[in-house]
């Protein structure tokens, strides 16, 4: 299409502002006021990721290649403001809003560790690929087919994997006190930040306005998630779901199964995706981000086709991340950002053990790609996503 | 050798990823209960007197 068959600019972004609200009106006719708010806080997540290019994978991987901080440190900032809040709350109403709680184990670091190493093999986590594919990444959408199946193949494994060996729940709060813990928390932060800014470069120290905008606004977002869901912000959760809806779809029994007979998980799997937490906000983050793209006068280019083996690689890619965020109790949102947010100790150690494999992964990265023949920018966050 | 297939733009795969998600919810539409209007949570859960009944991917 030329510029001068282009609908004009205002034209569209009218239509997209219509259309989320029809989003909005349609979830709230057919699933009531809580999961039209919960609609629109994912399509908060989808804009601000989006429209402010705040992600997760791109900074460990410039912190971890070019010795910038920036990215990294935004995340900080978020998660220490998220904190701020939530420990406060979560004391306050224990009955009616729940962290992000899980326990530490050894297949909840290995898999961690693989989550890390495999996120920046196709530059995409768990928020980057609903965003990514959600902005018209082609190869994105692969990774998030790949993803689904990969959490549902995870829930049927989960046990087996739990018990190679797991500790209790862990939290902050039950080990130092509601107080105590929220000041740790913000204390291990502060030190992580610390010492990020004093391995960054000069003039890479410091997050840009941008940033500090989408930190702030990220952490708004997942307060506004806690106090009206419940619960913690988490994406995989509902991917695994659909994996199941479409098992069952299929003819598969997965009510059979040790995971999705248990009464929480076969209740959600009877009832609708509009009455599933994670789902609504998992696809206000795909239309979010859809609205984001659009919105620009120029959406950008497509990335790369990539060669076969490359699209089957970023699809067994996105399997594993999928499959690795299950058995590790959650991905860089549930597990890194919830989880540390709301004082669990397994968001700590997933961080160290993603981190680390993502570190291992990065000097790997351009033989797996050479391998894969696909070149850097035809992976999902290749071109688009910084 | 010219490829046959085209490759699409990022509207078009937005487009495509929404459509997927629409096919999602017809497929799940189908095979699920019926929403009960009357058993919807109330609007926020704090304050709501009530346990969250959602699922979250710490939970086993």
């Amino acid at each position: 299409m030329t510029a001068a068959n282009r609908p004009p600019i205002r034209a569209i972004r009218s239509a997209l502002t219509l259309f989320s609200l029809a989003v909005i009106g349609f979830t709230f006719a057919m699933a009531g006021p809580r999961a039209a708010l919960l609609m629109l806080i994912g399509l908060g997540f989808g804009l601000v990721l989006e429209g402010l290019r705040f992600g997760f994978t791109g900074p460990w991987r410039r912190m971890i290649q070019a010795r910038d901080g920036r990215g990294l440190l935004a995340q900080f900032v978020a998660i220490g403001l998220c904190a701020l809040v939530a420990f406060p709350l979560l004391a306050a109403f224990p009955d009616e809003l729940y962290g992000a709680h899980a326990p530490v184990g050894i297949a909840m670091l290995a898999a961690a560790f693989v989550f890390g190493a495999t996120m920046q093999i196709v530059l995409g986590c768990g928020s980057g690929v609903l965003v990514n594919a959600g902005s018209g990444n082609l190869m994105a959408v692969l990774a998030l087919l790949g993803f689904v199946v990969g959490s549902f193949f995870g829930t049927l494994h989960l046990d087996w994997w739990t018990g190679l060996g797991s500790l209790p729940v862990h939290t902050l709060q039950g080990s130092f006190g509601e107080s105590a813990g929220l000041w740790v928390t913000l204390t291990g932060l502060a030190a992580l930040a610390i010492l990020v800014a004093r391995l960054s470069r000069p003039g890479q120290r410091l997050p840009s306005p941008r940033l500090w905008l989408a930190a702030i606004l990220v952490a708004a977002l997942a307060v506004l998630n806690l106090v009206v869901a419940g619960q913690s912000w988490g994406i995989v959760y509902g991917l695994g779901l659909w994996g199941a809806k479409a098992g069952q779809a299929a003819g598969m029994d997965v009510l059979a199964t040790a995971f999705w007979s248990a009464p929480d998980h076969a209740e959600r799997l009877q009832q609708s995706l509009l009455t599933d937490v994670t789902s609504l906000t998992n696809i206000g983050i795909i239309i979010g981000a859809f609205v984001a793209m659009r919105w620009r006068r120029d959406p950008g280019p497509q990335v790369p086709r990539g060669s076969t083996p490359g699209r089957l690689g970023i699809a067994l890619s996105g399997l594993i991340l999928g499959y690795s965020a299950r058995i590790a109790f959650g991905c860089n949102v549930g597990a890194y950002f919830s989880g540390i947010a709301t004082g669990s100790f397994h968001g700590w150690a997933w961080f160290a053990a993603a981190f680390a494999g993502s570190a291992l992964a990065l000097h790997a990265r351009p033989r797996v790609l050479q391998w894969l023949s696909l070149s850097a920018a035809a992976t999902p966050g290749g071109s688009i996503r910084p | 050798m010219m490829s046959i297939f085209h490759r699409p733009g990022r509207t078009a795969t937005g487009l495509l990823t929404l459509a997927l998600i629409a096919l999602l919810l017809i497929l799940d539409a189908r095979q699920s209960m019926p929403i009960n209007p009357h058993a919807a949570p109330s609007p926020v859960a704090l304050g709501s007197g009530q346990a969250p009944a959602g699922a979250h991917c710490t939970q086993r």
